[in-house]
């Protein structure tokens, strides 16, 4: 027995976003016994996989110039291979973009159930997780053998490091198809700020700012508090943001301590996202917007009016 | 080209969800097409016709699994343009992504399309599976959270965009393949077929409504209904859904009347800054 679990990496370390599915796993090992497993794929990751080990029982590497980037079509088959070798009973990876492409593959290949986006695990097969962009929350029960979920990064802690680091194994991938898949490129978005996911407080805008160059005020309430600066889908669509900083069913979800909703008015889409915060401050003009129903804090004002002297008094604050 | 649509029926996500007894109570609810899979059928279209309404190649097959009603939602989408309809006898509380995926790969065996286009989740269940584990059973390529796809002139490969956490990503996949879309593909560039279409095509930066005509033509359009057991599938569930319930209800929260009332709460109250 053992619970496995993709752990995602750079070449030289393990990425911050998979601590959330170590701590999962952690949990789903108490019920299931046996070891916890991280599983580490890529190119050049001799670095990734020792620093991987720091929080897992062992680590299995597959290390293959053609699986440097994150294909499903070569990544799953690893993967299910990996719980097999193991006797593995429970398989695991962060909700990230990578995770919620390549984990359902591997359930197939191992023709074993799996809950998507889980934020509690309840029992070795059960898990509660969002259902109805987040207005239900459902407990699911796996019934095979093999367990398969994701995990939403916001509702696990970080994992910290083991009190000693695992043995880091090298496996032969073998045969790798990827059945004519083929990475092109990425186009990054670069930012200073922390990731929309990880970061402690969240300022988002919405249709209601207008224009590009008025994100520069939200920027700058983002960075007195060195946060993540996130959109709505209809800022985003507007072209005033770049399409990653959207918050919601398509796009990050968010739970920072703090999250500001500045001229947005609060589509379900975007509620979905951004629900679990723990305080929620919506300023709006409008009264009626439905953001203010979730809002702990509501301010109902212009953005042109209510941002600016809000800079400002939180620059005192700070400053005590 | 022919392309494979599955779509699934949900409630209006507008509409207030009931939830009693551990259940999400559904009587009153309105249906309507999943948001994604109509951007599955918007993408399909675009991938069969030289713009808007103009002269097509290819075909596009939806398929859904759902009770009687779903007809309903069939209809709108063959007035919407799409050729030919297929309505395998379901109910949600009998099936999970597996079965379902399985009842498509099914019907993929059998109508063979060079693609299945698909939404990236249903925004009842929220599982965002089916279309990965289609794509594993087939054991073809897939290609997930689409935001833009040209197909090239063979009808061999597709180049496409994903939205990922980091930015976008771009890839190219052979067919056929599955792939599952996000909002953006129904961009106004975002779809683009080039044996039929140049790269000045444009669209509308929305799903098509159905016209008159559109409605009229699909009351004669093929809708074949079928049932798992003519399809060769059976087995039992790999995940029970167990109880509904409501998300904690967050403390009622207040209205501020200044930004210095509003600065000292979150110092003093709820102490965040």
């Amino acid at each position: 027995m053992a619970t496995l679990v993709l752990l995602e990496t750079t070449t030289t370390n393990l990425r911050s976003a998979s601590l959330p599915a170590v701590s999962a796993a952690r949990e789903l090992a108490k019920h299931h016994g046996g070891p916890v497993v991280g599983v580490v794929i890529g190119a050049g990751i001799a670095a990734a996989a020792a620093d991987a080990a720091r929080y897992v029982d062992k680590v299995l590497s597959f290390d293959n110039p053609a699986l440097a980037a994150a294909l499903a079509e070569t990544w799953a088959p690893l993967l299910a291979r990996a719980v097999k070798e193991t006797g593995g009973t429970a398989l695991v990876a962060s909700a990230t973009s990578v995770g919620k492409d390549v984990l359902p593959r591997a359930a197939a290949l191992l023709s074993a159930g799996m809950a998507s986006d889980v934020v509690a695990v309840l029992g070795a097969k059960s898990f509660r997780r969002p259902t109805y962009a987040g207005n239900a929350v459902t407990e699911v029960e796996v019934t095979t053998a093999t367990v398969v979920c994701t995990a939403r990064q916001t509702e696990f802690a970080p994992a910290a490091s083991a009190a000693s680091a695992g043995a880091v194994e090298s496996k032969d991938p073998g045969a790798i198809d990827a059945l004519g898949g083929e990475f092109v490129g990425l186009h990054m978005t670069k930012s200073a700020r922390p990731d929309l996911a990880e970061a402690k407080v969240v300022v988002s805008g919405g249709r209601g700012m207008k224009e590009a160059a008025n994100f520069k005020v939200l920027e700058e309430l983002t960075d007195l508090f060195g946060g993540a600066l996130g959109a709505s889908r209809a800022a985003c669509d507007a072209g005033m943001v770049p399409n990653d900083l959207q918050v919601g069913q398509t796009g990050k979800v968010v739970a920072p301590e703090l999250y500001f909703a500045v001229g947005l008015s609060g589509a379900i889409q975007h509620l979905a996202g951004m629900k679990s915060s723990k305080v929620i401050v919506a300023i709006n003009k409008d009264p009626e917007a439905p953001i203010f129903q979730v809002a702990d804090y509501g301010l109902v004002a212009t953005w042109e009016s209510a941002l600016p002297q809000l800079i400002a008094e939180i620059k005192k604050v700070k400053a005590v | 080209m022919k392309i494979l649509v599955p779509c699934k029926r949900v409630p209006n996500p507008e509409q207030k969800l009931k939830i009693a007894g551990g259940a999400v109570e559904l009587a009153d609810a309105t249906w309507q097409v999943n948001p994604f899979d109509e951007y599955a059928v918007e993408t399909a279209l675009r991938l069969t016709e030289k713009s808007k309404g103009g002269e097509r190649s290819g075909e596009v097959v939806v398929v859904s699994i759902g009770p009687k009603e779903t007809s309903t939602q069939l209809r709108q989408l063959l007035a919407m343009g799409a050729d030919r309809a297929i309505l395998i006898a379901g109910d949600d509380a009998a099936l999970d992504a597996d079965l379902v995926a399985r009842l498509l790969k099914a019907v993929v065996e059998s109508e063979k399309p060079d693609l299945v286009v698909a939404g990236k989740q249903a925004v009842d269940g929220d599982d965002n599976q089916v279309g990965q584990l289609l794509a594993g059973y087939l054991g073809w390529p897939q290609a997930t959270f689409l935001s833009a796809i040209t197909l090239a002139a063979d009808g061999k490969s597709a180049v496409v965009s994903r939205e990922v956490d980091s930015g976008v990503e771009e890839r190219r996949v052979r067919l056929p393949a599955v792939a599952t879309v996000d909002l953006r593909i129904i961009g106004k560039k975002a779809v683009r077929n080039e044996a039929l279409s140049g790269p000045d095509a444009e669209w509308e930066d929305s799903q098509r409504l159905a016209s008159l005509k559109g409605i009229m033509a699909a009351k004669k359009k093929e809708l074949k209904e079928v049932t798992a057991e003519s399809l060769g599938v059976s087995g039992s569930l790999l995940v029970k859904t167990l109880r509904h319930e409501q998300p904690p209800a967050r403390k009622a929260g207040i209205k501020v009347a200044s930004v210095e009332e509003l600065v000292s709460k979150l110092r003093t109250e709820a102490k965040v800054i």
